[in-house]
């Protein structure tokens, strides 16, 4: 048994384990979970040394700040994120994002803020010690799921390491993730429920990202979408990226801790390309929808994918 | 018989069984689910029955809609057994505390409070879905006399253990959450246990379901 551990002086926004997800079980009303931005949650890992599907912590707006005892372990932090790390002997080190650093026993580090983004991601080599509920560290707070009760973390609490003992190599990369004029989605099911005018709204006007908006859902408000032929549907699956109006004309899009199941007519379904950007889109952001179509959207994924890789493999 | 498959997004695939919300539509989605588990099929991250309509997502890395479509069209089943033989009693307490609803329900149906009970408890119910939240059962048909629509206003907490009516269905809410159904009493059985992870649910799409009445002192010492 590792007794090497975080101290959780600071818990932070919204602190939380996840990984991938947890798949399959959208029958008994669990949904996917896992982190929110991809694509800096497989850049973490790789930096790190970690295969995928080990647990992070991801952090919302203000990161936590962690104290460490006994251990020495590589760490990296991902996303738009400012952070520093207290040496045991007072010193005081900038962090930077998307290279490996080492902490040791005493060391603290403090992570400041997110810039212009909602999530950023803390990685260490190895990961921490916690139980998985269907295979996956994912914690969900709203259904009160996975490890730590499916709770957020909270001050004074204790973060195990599963310590490999790796030594320590300098990795980094180069990364900023681009900024994104649209979200491209593609027509939802329910697309003809909506009027001319809600629908020439939808794609032609600009929305705004409200304060409403956790890891279950994103609110945006803008021009009504105007429905003209039933403002609740019989239940029906859900997925995350899905566009849902309710009968006040206010569209919500699911996130990854959406309900598995719901009542609202679907617009739209964001195209999986633009997953990630999404979900770090700040409140008050403007968000402008266009529309593709599947054979576009499945091409935009490979490309999405290829961006992908060709960072991942930047890392040796 | 799924009548028409389309695309939800581009990584999800929407097959719809008809627009008829019964037990043979309904039991029709579940024997798909059941199967489409059981083969699990390469790319598919998951699968959400629902009264009529059954949505396959998959991994945008590993299948497409084209290819999965086809797949779906051309399964062949191993297993044609739907209907479920799990028959389940929900023990309810209507203690005033608990039916939050029940006046509502009364001065709406123009029934007395014993007779909407009486029509409550004396039917076999039938789970057409689980889901919203962890382990929510949607259980149905509700006997026509007792129907209602939901709040005007929805709960903002509606809690744990709460069994709600709306249209012809009723449900149980596993966890304290908002909620708009109408509440006309509480069960202390633990519905769904994550610390359970092979069978957290108490309650599975295909089973019957009957409640029956217990006194506050019997809801107190349930789990004792």
């Amino acid at each position: 048994m590792s007794k090497s551990y975080f101290e959780i002086l600071r818990p932070g926004i919204n602190s939380t384990f996840q990984d991938l997800g947890r798949f399959n079980q959208h029958h008994i009303g669990i949904p996917l979970s896992g982190v929110m931005d991809k694509r800096n949650y497989l850049i973490g890992n790789k930096l790190v040394g970690n295969s995928n599907n080990i647990s992070a912590i991801e952090f919302a707006y203000q990161g936590p700040i962690l104290k460490i005892k006994s251990a020495k372990v590589i760490a990296a932090i991902t996303g738009n994120v400012t952070f520093q790390i207290l040496r045991a002997n007072s010193n005081i080190e900038k962090g930077k994002c998307y290279e490996t650093f080492e902490l040791n026993d005493g060391d603290q580090i403090d992570i400041i803020s997110t810039n212009k983004s909602v999530y950023g991601y803390f990685f260490i080599n190895g990961g921490f010690e916690a139980e998985t509920y269907w295979e996956s560290f994912s914690i969900n707070t709203r259904a009160k799921l996975g490890p730590n009760e499916g709770a957020k973390f909270s001050a004074n609490q204790k973060l195990f390491i599963k310590n490999k003992e790796n030594k320590f190599q300098k990795k980094r990369i180069e990364y900023i993730s681009s900024k994104i004029e649209f979200i491209r989605v593609l027509k939802g099911t329910n697309f003809n429920y909506f009027s001319e005018e809600g629908k020439n709204n939808f794609f032609t006007k600009e929305f705004v990202v409200s304060k409403l908006t956790d890891r279950m859902g994103m609110r945006i408000e803008g021009p009504k979408i105007e429905n003209i032929v039933e403002t609740n549907i019989r239940s029906e699956g859900l997925i995350k990226g899905v566009i849902q109006v309710p009968g006040d004309g206010n569209p919500i899009i699911m996130l990854s801790d959406y309900g598995t199941i719901g009542g609202y007519p679907k617009i739209a379904i964001v195209i999986s390309a633009d997953h990630d950007r999404l979900t770090q889109l700040v409140p008050g952001s403007k968000i402008k929808f266009k529309s593709v179509e599947l054979k576009e959207a499945e091409n935009l994924f490979k490309l999405y994918e290829i961006e992908t890789n060709n960072i991942l493999n930047q890392i040796r | 018989m799924i009548k028409n498959i389309t695309n939800l997004g581009d990584a999800a695939l929407y097959c719809d069984f008809g627009n008829k919300i019964d037990q043979e539509t309904n039991l029709n989605v579940i024997k798909y689910f059941k199967n489409l588990k059981e083969l699990k099929i390469e790319g598919i991250t998951n699968i959400t029955p629902s009264y009529n309509k059954l949505i396959i997502s998959f991994d945008l890395s590993i299948a497409n809609y084209e290819n999965l479509k086809d797949k779906i069209i051309n399964l062949k089943f191993q297993n044609k057994e739907s209907q479920s033989t799990n028959s389940i009693k929900v023990p309810v307490c209507i203690n005033e505390e608990f039916s939050l609803d029940i006046k509502r329900l009364c001065e709406k149906l123009k029934m007395e409070h014993d007779q909407i009970y009486n029509y409550f408890f004396d039917k076999e119910y039938y789970c057409y879905m689980t889901g919203f939240i962890a382990g929510m059962p949607f259980l149905g048909d509700t006997k026509e006399n007792i129907r209602l629509n939901r709040l005007e206003t929805p709960r903002v907490k509606v809690p744990k253990g709460s069994i709600g009516i709306t249209e012809q269905f009723c449900n149980i809410y596993t966890y304290e959450s908002p909620g708009g159904w109408n509440i006309i009493g509480n069960t202390p059985v633990k519905v769904f246990d994550q610390s359970n992870q092979e069978n957290p649910t108490l309650i599975n799409p295909g089973d019957k379901v009957t409640f029956y009445k217990i006194s506050k002192k019997e809801y107190q010492n349930y789990n004792e």
